[in-house]
């Protein structure tokens, strides 16, 4: 048998049917839904009469618009003083019980960011297909899943047929080897591999992650990896699968119990790519090259070590090039040939489907741990990424280190990172930010976003500015 | 679906690569649960001097002089001309539903992102990939000439000029045929419906584990 990619087996695996021209059909597993590109699917529907194929495949749970202040929260949905997103969560809820979709409301301990609810509860499995009106679905793939992001005429198909109408993708290889140098994480390795192939390098592929610094990171490390092989223009990321990925499924709620969980897990066993599989493309980075990386433009691909300085234009030969850096710095407020370390920050922002999960948490709270914000720091605030990691975190003391060091502890959502909700930032504002996209407006009007590691966040929030981590940690050891 | 056969009109030229989906329908507007009236919004941040709100009046909003499109020789453009990874970003389908809204039937690009590319035709909006000399070719005329349109003929996979002469582009076979006719994807995949259910029938049987997922 020929040798096959990761992509391929799951592909294969789900093919249903395949026309002439390569269009096929392909078994969704796993529908996961939240509240913003769902209503005009359940809308569409109704108007035609139709039912989900399998009710029990979809998962759902509010999170864009959900409020994070504890007063709001505490109100329930009447809480939301937004009209427009609460008939928004209103709907979803809704939605869900006519057409007998199991849902996580926004008063459910479960609920959170539906990337960091699903493999939480075990929704998410190896070897499944995922989808979700949602770009970011491709998190899911650090579990040995084929998971990638859909628009809404896609989610109503899914819901009617419970399949998808797709064209294969290439294969991509990027591969990290070697060892990560102290204090550099796995949201470093994702922003200098973006960094390297660009927003659109991936772009009609499916990129699986792999090398020895990409098996080396936990699970919740390669979520963050695979969260952004969208900004590298890919649908979807994935990673082998490995003890480390059965560990961390072994006794979740909706994972298989008992006899079920031992096949299971031996199915899973084949889910890697085969010595010698072809890969269309083949990127690789030297893992020990990676230092904290902080972005200064518009586009996640305009990312640099904390340790250079800003590209200068002028030095810039393609015009194209000249001008989208011209065109960002303008928006960002910044000038080329100047440093990180001295960019001035107003916002700090740990939070998002990218970095809001138990060890990004800790990570964060190890560095800002018997230290205070800086004064000129206006906001700085964190977001756990769903009821359960706040849970845990409180049970570990980590809300109180954040509190007493000046940063906010919040109630699970997507909040600031698209800035759906209140949690807004200001125009002008520059704002450290562990989530996935520095577009123009992304985190509010005018706001101006530099994407980093939670504990490169934490570190600014500290210092004020852009500092190396790694400098903040010499000192307290 | 919208048919998608013959279509004629002005050319808006948006020079700047890596236009993402908030540059597109930034996020305050996804909260309506509608599929329409985002025409308003398309370009917002851009189009106008303030910040925009869902179920707003737009009527009295200050226009931006500078940005392309408040240009009077560009009013009912159809025909949208754009660089390179235009779509990044979000699976939103609100992006393409707004470019609908606004007018606009094709898209033409170096390049698109995967997602929003695929939701245009969803919707009956044509994204056209022409080479990169094609685009830069295409932006110089269109900035050349007032009133310059271009006619895009779907069926013969044309895109011709005022001056006559043409530009072939590439289009998935099924899509076009979605496209020509307005057929609804649902509607054609249902078709297959026994084969989905043999097909999940067997899957079940060898893979349980992806089936247990209950209240």
């Amino acid at each position: 048998m020929a040798s096959k990619t990761l992509y391929d087996k799951i592909w294969d695996a789900h093919l249903v049917t395949q026309r002439d021209d390569g269009t096929a059909l392909i078994y969704i597993d796993r529908h996961l839904i939240h509240e913003v590109t769902s209503p005009q699917a359940f809308e569409g529907l109704r108007l035609a009469g139709r039912k989900p194929w399998r009710a029990d495949a979809n998962f759902a749970t509010p999170d864009h618009n959900i409020p994070t202040t504890k007063a709001e929260r505490s109100a329930g949905i009447d809480g939301i003083k937004d009209p427009i997103s609460k008939i928004q969560v209103t709907t979803l809820d809704d939605n869900c019980e006519e057409f007998g979709i199991l849902e996580m409301n926004m008063n459910d301990i479960r609920q959170g960011i539906v990337h960091v609810v699903g493999p939480e509860q075990g929704a998410t499995l190896p070897g499944m297909t995922i989808v979700c009106g949602d770009s970011h679905t491709s998190t899911h793939g650090a579990l040995g899943a084929l998971a990638h992001g859909i628009g809404t005429s896609e989610v109503e198909h899914v819901l009617a047929t419970q399949t998808l109408m797709a064209k294969k993708a290439k294969n991509m290889l990027v591969r990290v080897d070697g060892e990560l140098k102290h204090g550099v994480t796995a949201k470093d390795i994702v922003l200098a591999i973006i960094g390297k192939i660009g927003t659109a390098g991936g772009t009609g592929y499916t990129i699986e992650f792999g090398g020895e610094a990409i098996m080396a990171l936990s699970v919740e490390g390669r979520m963050t990896v695979c969260n952004m092989a969208i900004e590298a223009g890919a649908r979807a990321g994935l990673i082998a699968v490995d003890q480390a990925t059965i560990d961390y499924i072994e006794g979740r709620p909706f994972a298989p119990k008992g006899e079920m969980w031992t096949r299971a897990v031996e199915a899973w066993q084949t889910l890697h790519s085969d010595p010698g599989a072809a890969f269309d493309k083949v990127v690789s980075l030297d893992a020990a090259e990676i230092e904290p990386q902080v972005t200064w433009g518009t586009s996640p691909e305009m990312v640099v070590s904390v340790n250079a300085t800003i590209p200068d234009p002028s030095l810039e030969q393609d015009p194209s090039r000249r001008e989208s850096i011209e065109q960002s710095l303008k928006y960002m407020g910044l000038k080329g040939g100047m440093a990180i370390k001295d960019i001035q920050l107003d916002c700090i922002f740990i939070g998002s489907c990218t970095n809001s999960r138990i060890e990004d948490l800790r990570e964060a709270a190890k560095v800002v741990q018997g230290k205070r914000v800086a004064a000129t720091v206006e906001l700085a605030m964190v977001v756990p990424g769903s009821g359960l990691v706040k849970q845990q975190a409180e049970a570990e003391g980590l809300d109180k280190i954040f509190t007493a060091a000046g940063l906010e502890w919040r109630e699970p959502g997507c909040s600031m990172c698209l800035a759906m909700n209140a949690d807004q930032l200001g125009d002008g504002k520059h704002c450290a930010s562990t989530s996935n996209r520095n577009f123009e407006g992304r985190q509010g009007f005018g706001g101006r976003t530099h994407l980093v590691s939670p504990a490169m966040a934490a570190a600014a929030a500290i210092n004020g500015r852009f500092v190396d981590v790694r400098d903040l940690q010499e000192q307290n050891s | 679906m919208k048919k998608f056969t013959n279509e004629s009109g002005i050319v808006l030229p948006l020079n700047r690569a890596n236009v993402d989906t908030d540059f597109i329908i930034p996020k305050q507007f996804l909260k309506s649960i509608k599929r329409t009236g985002f025409g308003v919004n398309l370009f917002d941040e851009h189009r106008y001097l303030d910040k925009g709100e869902p179920d707003a009046d737009n009527s009295g909003r200050p226009l931006n002089p500078d940005f392309v499109m408040n240009q009077p020789r560009y009013a009912g453009a159809k025909v949208l001309l754009a660089r390179d990874n235009f779509g990044c970003g979000s699976s939103r389908e609100h992006a393409p539903w707004a470019l609908d809204d606004y007018g606009f039937r094709a898209i033409i690009a170096p390049s698109f992102a995967d997602i929003f590319f695929n939701n245009c035709f969803k919707n009956g909006l044509l994204p056209i990939v022409l080479d990169k000399e094609a685009v830069d070719g295409l932006f110089a005329e269109v900035e050349a000439c007032e009133g310059y349109a271009l006619e895009i003929d779907l069926e013969s996979q044309q895109v011709r000029k005022p001056d006559g002469t043409a530009l072939a582009f590439e289009v998935d076979a099924f899509r076009k045929h979605c496209l020509l006719n307005g057929l609804d994807d649902i509607g054609l995949t249902l078709e297959d419906s026994n084969k989905i259910a043999q097909f999940e029938t067997s899957w079940r049987e060898k893979s349980p584990w992806y089936f247990t997922l209950s209240h």
